[in-house]
């Protein structure tokens, strides 16, 4: 895609690596920052025990002074808030590169049936063992959405990997996944039912520190590496057969990617559930804004997906604190019908090239 | 057989009007109803059975086939047929092979609608209610993918298909995760099942079905001309408008009706057509009476081993049309992403002439 816009290289020192990004990245990171730390803000004060901005930072500086407020921050909402920023993040950035790999605009974790294995792996855990904890449930949900995303890979594998091919396997696997899901959703107690219908639309309700630590560990090894990888998505998107003329390893650079995505999108759904429609959303925004180059797209996807999953939750978690509605019915209200005007709006010219 | 296979190779004489697949045809769905009727929690001999449905005597025996067997046998094989047809002419009607209402959303659209007046208390058992949720959800596919610039692909129905669905999964799983007893009271249901379903079921789908059945009756010869491309069809006459609208509405009837009583079965409607233009051809006024049949017989088939399969425990049929019809589809897309290897031409292309 040719953009009007300059360009300016990034290059690291201790790495031999450069990026060529858009002029428009850095302010569109800056804003997304500023607009993610003003959502963030209003998530940490606002809701049934509601203090000013000020008094939140003095108890950021302070714990010690205020023990109720110190509890409400540090304990209930401040990890809350971080896991979801993390959640977005990790969604947007999976997005981004699963479409720069399929080069369909449509495609994401949730089409590609990462959710839907993590999730039946997640439920089927709740089902068989009442009372499981919150540590093995996602290391469940992870290894799930992993074993998914290889079945669907080899299914999907026929001398070679084909994006249409991953797309189709993708949703045949969701679809399955679903059905099972429902069946054992169907044979559990009504309790552990309950807790499977959350997980399967996706929340943050109740998470703590211990969830934060292992997604912010998965995101601090796959964030930067797919990062480092996403200069191959750009060569990715000019074909396999011109990209395999310039020099580049189309299958190792396409599954390390996939790998990457996956492993995103799985720590995220391990920790809250199947958001859905963000890994969908956050890339055709940030598209939009700084151009279809990776180097650029993948950062700025992660941000919107982070302002996304933290500004739904903050909608749900204080305009329905009544029924503590999980964040993925806002995400998905929001997200469903912007994708499907967007499929709409999309001619064939973009949203199928094989 | 598919239809979009090559037009000028010489095909072989149509093999539906041959005895024995007529036959076939006629006998296989009333075994397959027998067999419901005879096994089960007190398996009957074949004797009683007949005499049952010829001089019930009031006997155990009779009195188990009349009241409970045969109600749920004969309704098990109607809705079979049903969903087979609305399969069928669903992927007549956008030519993709890979296309079945509930991969589309229709029967989430049902679905969702169930749920929702159930939980609103305006009558949850209602099928209107069940055939306003599926044409707003066969609207909207339809409305989105196919009036946008290029109309629409076939890798894009079905992609917008798997988003819908995710979306009104998730607001069917946000209702119920906020009403407990109506999530106790729907989720057997959710999976599709035919349990303690009987005549009055089948008198409250009983207009739409047979409307549906009527229309399927006429759409033949016009979903026939349609396999050869919009142009062709056009050119022959055929008003292309009032036939696709027409077919849309016989399939909300069908398959909303069958939501409607039995829930979202899935498989069904994908599996069957395919079967049956494997043997009988690609000629419509065939398939679909023969789709009829073959889809009578394997939900009938499905119910059968869902209810005695695993005795006591008593599966939702939905889970056997899954557990049957996932793998086939995979083979569908296996097989379709391999013919689009080299050119693309069955599914990564749009169908419709630039």
């Amino acid at each position: 895609m040719t953009s009007p816009h300059p360009w300016f290289a990034l290059r690291l020192p201790g790495l031999r690596a450069s990026w060529r990004l858009d002029r428009r990245v850095p302010r569109a990171v800056g804003l997304l920052i500023l607009f993610g730390a003003i959502a963030t803000v209003i998530h940490l004060t606002q809701g049934d025990y509601a203090m000013a901005p000020p008094a939140l930072l003095e108890t950021l500086m302070d714990p010690g002074g205020d023990r109720d407020r110190a509890f409400v921050l540090g304990v209930l909402r401040l990890p809350r808030a971080l896991v979801a920023v993390a959640v977005g993040a990790a969604l947007g950035a999976s997005g981004a590169i699963l479409q720069g790999i399929t080069r369909n605009p449509l495609a994401g974790p949730g089409i590609l049936g990462i959710n839907g294995g993590a999730s039946l792996a997640a439920i089927v855990a709740i089902a068989a063992w009442p009372g499981v904890g919150a540590a093995q449930l996602s290391l469940m949900a992870f290894g799930g959405g992993l074993v998914t995303a290889l079945v669907i890979y080899l299914l999907s594998w026929q001398g070679g990997s084909s994006p249409t091919g991953l797309i189709l396997m993708g949703i045949g696997i969701t679809a399955l996944a679903n059905a099972v899901t429902s069946f054992a959703i169907a044979f559990s107690d009504i309790y552990a039912a309950n807790q499977a219908m959350v997980w399967l639309v996706g929340s943050v309700y109740g998470r703590g520190w211990e969830q934060l630590g292992p997604l912010v560990g998965w995101m601090a090894i796959f964030g930067p590496l797919a990062c480092l990888l996403g200069r191959e998505l750009d060569v990715l998107a000019v074909g396999d057969d011109l990209a395999q003329g310039l020099g580049s390893r189309v299958e190792r650079g396409r599954g390390l990617l996939l790998l990457c995505a996956v492993a995103l999108a799985a720590a995220a759904v391990a920790t809250a559930g199947a958001i859905g429609f963000v890994g969908l959303m956050a890339p055709h925004l940030a598209r939009r804004w700084v151009g279809a180059s990776h180097g650029g797209l993948i950062p700025v996807a992660a941000l919107v997906g982070a302002c996304t999953v933290v500004g739904a939750d903050a909608i749900s978690r204080i305009w329905f604190a009544a029924v503590e509605l999980p964040c993925g019915i806002v995400t998905a209200a929001i997200g469903a019908p912007y994708f499907l005007w967007l499929l709409r709006c999309q001619g064939s010219q973009s949203g199928d090239r094989p | 057989m598919s239809p979009d296979a090559s037009p000028s190779a010489p095909r072989p004489r149509p093999r539906a009007r041959h005895p024995l697949a007529i036959a076939l045809a006629v006998v296989l769905p009333v075994v397959a109803v027998l067999a419901n009727l005879g096994l089960g929690a007190a398996s009957l001999e074949p004797s009683t059975v007949v005499q049952a449905l010829i001089q019930p005597d009031g006997s155990l025996g009779a009195l188990i086939v009349q009241t409970v067997r045969l109600p749920r046998a004969i309704l098990a094989a109607i809705l079979g047929a049903a969903l087979a047809i609305a399969g069928a002419i669903t992927q007549g009607m956008v030519r993709n092979p890979l296309a079945a209402p509930d991969l589309l959303g229709i029967h989430g659209g049902a679905a969702l609608a169930m749920v929702l007046a159930m939980v609103l208390g305006v009558g949850g058992d209602r099928v209107e209610v069940a055939l306003a949720g599926a044409a707003i959800a066969g609207a909207t596919i339809y409305g989105l993918a196919a009036t946008g610039p290029g109309g629409a692909s076939p890798l894009k129905l079905i992609i917008a298909g798997a988003a819908l669905s995710a979306l009104l999964g998730a607001l069917t799983a946000g209702i119920l995760i906020l009403d407990d007893r109506s999530l106790d009271d729907v989720r057997f249901w959710l999976v599709g099942s035919l349990a303690g379903q009987g005549w009055s079921a089948l008198g409250r789908v009983l207009l739409p079905l047979l409307l549906g059945f009527g229309g399927a009756i006429a759409l033949g010869r016009p979903l026939t001309l349609l396999a050869l491309g919009d142009d062709v069809a056009q050119g022959m006459g055929l008003p292309l408008g009032w036939v696709k609208a027409f077919a849309a509405a016989t399939v909300v009837l069908l398959a909303g009706s069958a939501v409607a009583v039995a829930g979202p079965i899935g498989f069904l409607g994908l599996v069957v057509p395919h079967g049956v233009r494997a043997v009988v051809g690609v000629d419509y006024r065939w398939i679909l009476p023969y789709a009829a049949s073959g889809g009578a017989t394997l939900l009938s088939v499905a119910d059968l081993l869902a209810r005695w399969g695993l005795r006591p425990l008593e599966l939702p049929a939905g889970t056997m049309t899954a557990l049957l019809g996932a793998p086939f589809f995979i083979y569908l897309i296996r097989r379709s992403a391999r013919r689009s290897a080299p050119r693309s031409p069955s599914l990564s292309s749009s169908t419709a002439p630039p």
